[in-house]
């Protein structure tokens, strides 16, 4: 491959939103027909780098070559016309308009000024026989599947006589057939000559496809490489910022007590859960007393399992034991009256009422239990409120002020206490620690430890791995939707964690699946 | 003016004389004002627009017209709050309407005793908006359409019913005391003034004290973040539009009484309007999640009472409709959400 002339080259990006720095100092060089792994994890600086290169945002520093010419592109339209077509996660064409109509949007084929369907429909056929597929383009694009419905926006980019071609987790809402067809048809644009930046989580699918890959993290371009000299493990702990060896060191969380005193009890068992392609066996245990930490890249399905327990999703199959029950939970009302409850990952989405005050949120899952014919007691609610500011620290002019003028970190413990005055039996944190201060992080840390040491299971999900080796006495590893490994005390290591991600596959654990080399693009 | 100075001292000095309780938020100040200025500009202009006995009698009887309003504005507040619209208020306004006279003029043994009569002619139109109501919350909810598709299917069909119902006759009833729900008074305060009251104190006191003016609040709010708490979000939008569907028959109850007629192409005609008009100027969001009742009340107020001033300054009323829009539109810039 020719190294002195690549497609795309940008060099020195940077972008900043006002509070959050995105970009600090971003690589990307793409050459003529490769396919090629951009990957980092949740605020690595992946989309907005992508964004930037679409035009949908302004870089504030940095340079964009295209075709050796420097590029400055204003809007995604303008990047169209440039050669660089995105397809995004979720199909953005026009779903009751014909496949053809959708190819041909905003440029249609004219014969003395009404549309020429014909030619719309030859040119259609053709583009799409070209990625081997053949239906019949006359049909609202709605009646295929989302396969399909992602060929026909890559028929639209390849039309543009595009270059480039950006996918976004283009895997995500795909079944195996439907990824594999994707396989082919990347493929067929490596044999054209078209360029794909392939922006995913999935390691297999990644090893499967692409020939480089760039791997980005704190806005910054850590590393890019030729992904056969690169190991799997040693691209997780690129992705995740650390070594491989990396001595377990201590003392940089809240985390401090190593060992919990475990009840014998097994509170949480749940076996064999399934969802789709999202959830395919995963197996875990939690005991009263005891932090499991739920371990796994992005994909995994850590998030996807939390919602399952707190029945805020269903479940295809698999069963979960609370106390040795059967549970049938229909809604997580069930779940919270059962004893457990759930801190979502997306405070702002799913965990805050932005426009209630601090008292309301905080006591919003127990005003049945605060009420009575339906009013809810003043005074019972004060006294929760009053004891929880306390007992959590959290920062706040009066219990009346809306919670959306609080910051992040008390916002958090704001959540963790709408939970705790429930003096639930278990409870699950997905990310519980994400983009908060230094300062309430480790009192966040310290309180969840306090709360194991006094019997409350917990289901912590983590990407950061300091996190789940100090905090967790078992870490359960997540990969594809399974569980890879279960980690006990001294097996707990860093370097054991990231291994079962990569490869599900360590020495002295309890291997529940092995790795398995799927073979996609045969059929 | 106050508000051309966006200085934040400015800010607080309004928010400490703006009338705490009552208008919680500091965004209330937009209507207040201009509910004032209209006031003093009655005072002056309109030739006795206040006797030493009070309002005259004309005034009074065009600012009547605000308690219907109002109710269904009540009802229409609480909707909004939790991110929805109600668009069939209206006609389910005729539809209580048309029901009414039916029950209480009817001959049938038991509703032939005037007391059972005009007690039924109550209850049962009062019902049956109510069942109109939770259609339109099973749309919403178990059909997932959203509610200003979902509520103007009984925009469009319920007047037709309305006028099935009454046969496309225009019911008159001069006789009856049902008349008195909207000519008669108590204490000397109209009765539809005192049950107008009576519906904005106990809607505000739901939903400032009971559990489920929180899950109200808290649905408009944050859906996915009220499930995830354990709230029955579907239920409490199906209740907020059975009330609203309660309330919006009462106002028709109201207003046929006021006529002593009862005419279903016309009672409640453009009533949806004139209601999210009257929330959007009391300064309720339409993002949910915030309802001000009395708020609403103000802007019920402030359009009749532009109307009025319109009314009685002879301005033709095409023009009076345009200064009329401009006006409302004035107050909701004055209290536009503002970023923080």
């Amino acid at each position: 491959m020719a190294q002195t002339d690549p497609l795309l080259h940008m060099e020195h990006i940077a972008k900043a939103f006002p509070g959050v720095v995105a970009l600090v100092d971003a690589h990307l060089r793409i050459q003529r027909g490769e396919v090629h792994a951009l990957i980092g994890q949740n605020g690595a600086g992946k989309s907005t780098l992508i964004k930037i290169l679409t035009g949908a945002y302004r870089r504030d520093s940095g340079s964009i070559l295209l075709d050796g010419r420097t590029v400055d592109f204003q809007s995604p339209q303008q990047a169209q016309n440039g050669g660089i077509s995105t397809i995004y996660q979720e199909v953005n064409l026009v779903p009751f308009r014909s496949v053809a109509e959708n190819v041909f949007m905003g440029r249609e084929p004219r014969r003395f000024g009404f549309l020429n369907w014909r030619q719309m429909h030859k040119e259609t056929d053709a583009l799409l026989s070209r990625l081997g597929i053949s239906i019949d383009v006359t049909k609202p694009l709605l009646t295929y599947n989302i396969a399909i419905q992602q060929m026909v926006a890559i028929a639209r980019a390849i039309s543009f006589k595009s270059k480039l071609v950006v996918m976004d987790e283009p895997t995500s809402s795909l079944n195996e057939n439907e990824v594999a067809t994707l396989f082919k048809v990347i493929r067929q644009l490596k044999v054209e000559g078209v360029s794909v930046i392939f922006v995913g989580h999935r390691l297999d699918e990644i090893y499967a496809i692409c020939d480089r890959v760039t791997i980005m993290r704190d806005g910054r371009t850590v590393e890019e490489r030729e992904l056969h000299t690169l190991g799997k493990i040693e691209l997780v702990a690129k992705m995740l910022g650390k070594e491989l060896g990396d001595v377990r060191k201590s003392g940089q969380t809240g985390f401090t007590v190593s060992e919990h005193r475990t009840g014998e009890k097994v509170l949480l068992e749940a076996e064999g859960l399934r969802r789709g392609r999202v959830l395919q066996g995963v197996t875990l245990q939690v005991h009263a007393g005891e932090i499991v930490g739920l371990a796994g890249l992005l994909g995994s399905g850590r998030t996807e399992v939390a919602r399952s327990i707190f029945a805020a999703d269903p479940l295809d199959a698999g069963s979960i034991l609370l106390d040795g029950q059967q549970t049938h939970f229909h809604s997580p009302a069930d779940a919270i009256r059962a004893g457990v409850g759930l801190c979502s990952e997306d405070r702002k989405a799913e965990g805050i009422i932005p426009y209630l005050s601090v008292r309301e949120n905080l006591t919003l899952a127990a005003l049945p239990v605060l009420s009575r014919h339906g009013i809810v007691s003043h005074e019972k609610q004060q006294q929760i409120v009053d004891t929880f500011i306390e007992r959590l620290g959290i920062k706040t002019s009066s219990p009346d002020q809306k919670i959306r003028e609080l910051s992040g970190g008390n916002q958090q413990k704001v959540l963790l206490a709408r939970w705790l005055c429930l003096n639930p039996k278990l409870l699950i944190l997905d990310e519980p620690t994400r983009g908060i201060d230094i300062g309430a992080k480790a009192e966040i840390q310290r309180l969840i430890d306090e709360l194991a040491e006094k019997g409350l299971g917990v289901l912590m999900i983590s990407s950061e791995l300091e996190e789940l080796t100090e905090g967790s006495d078992r870490v359960v590893v997540l990969r594809d939707g399974q569980t890879v490994a279960t980690l006990l005390h001294e097996k707990i290591s860093q370097d054991a964690i990231m291994t079962a991600m990569a490869h599900g596959d360590d020495d002295g654990t309890q291997i529940v699946a092995t790795d398995e080399e799927l073979q996609y693009g045969k059929s | 003016m106050a508000n051309l100075n966006h200085v934040a001292p400015q800010q607080h000095m309004l928010r400490r004389f703006s009338l705490p309780r009552l208008l919680r938020g500091g965004q209330t100040y937009g209507v207040v004002g201009t509910l004032v200025a209209l006031i003093v500009y009655n005072l002056v202009s309109t030739p006795r627009f206040l006797t030493f006995d009070g309002l005259t009698e004309a005034v009074n009887v065009n600012l009547l017209q605000v308690a219907p309003i109002a109710i269904v504005a009540t009802g229409m507040t609480l909707v909004i709050a939790t991110g929805g619209i109600d668009l069939s208020v209206g006609s389910l306004m005729a539809i209580a309407g048309a029901v009414a006279p039916l029950v209480f003029l009817s001959t049938l043994p038991l509703l032939s005793n005037p007391f059972i009569g005009i007690t039924m002619g109550i209850i049962v139109p009062l019902l049956i908006a109510g069942l109109f109501g939770l259609f339109n919350g099973f749309l919403v909810t178990t059909f997932r359409i959203q509610p200003i598709i979902a509520t103007l299917v009984l925009f469009i069909a319920g007047r037709g019913i309305a006028q099935v119902i009454s046969n496309g006759n225009i019911q008159v009833f001069r006789g009856s005391n049902f008349v008195l729900l909207g000519s008669g008074r108590i204490l000397n305060i109209p009765v539809q003034v005192l049950v107008m009251l009576i519906v904005i104190i106990v809607v505000a006191w739901v939903v400032r004290t009971t559990t489920f003016g929180r899950y109200l609040l808290a649905t408009g709010g944050n859906e996915a973040a009220s499930r995830l708490a354990g709230i029955p979000t579907d239920r409490v939008k199906r209740t907020v539009y059975v009330i609203s569907g309660v309330l919006a028959g009462l106002a028709g109850l109201i207003i046929v009484a006021i006529n002593s007629s009862s005419d279903a192409s016309n009672v409640g005609l453009n009533g949806e309007l004139d209601a999210i008009a009257a929330v959007a100027v009391g300064g309720t969001p339409f993002t949910g999640g915030q309802a001000r009742v009395w708020g609403t009340l103000l802007g019920a107020l402030l359009i009749q009472l532009i109307r009025f001033t319109l009314v009685t300054k002879d301005i033709p009323l095409p023009v009076a409709q345009i200064i009329n829009a401009a006006i409302i539109l004035f107050v909701v810039y004055l209290q536009r959400e503002r970023k923080s």
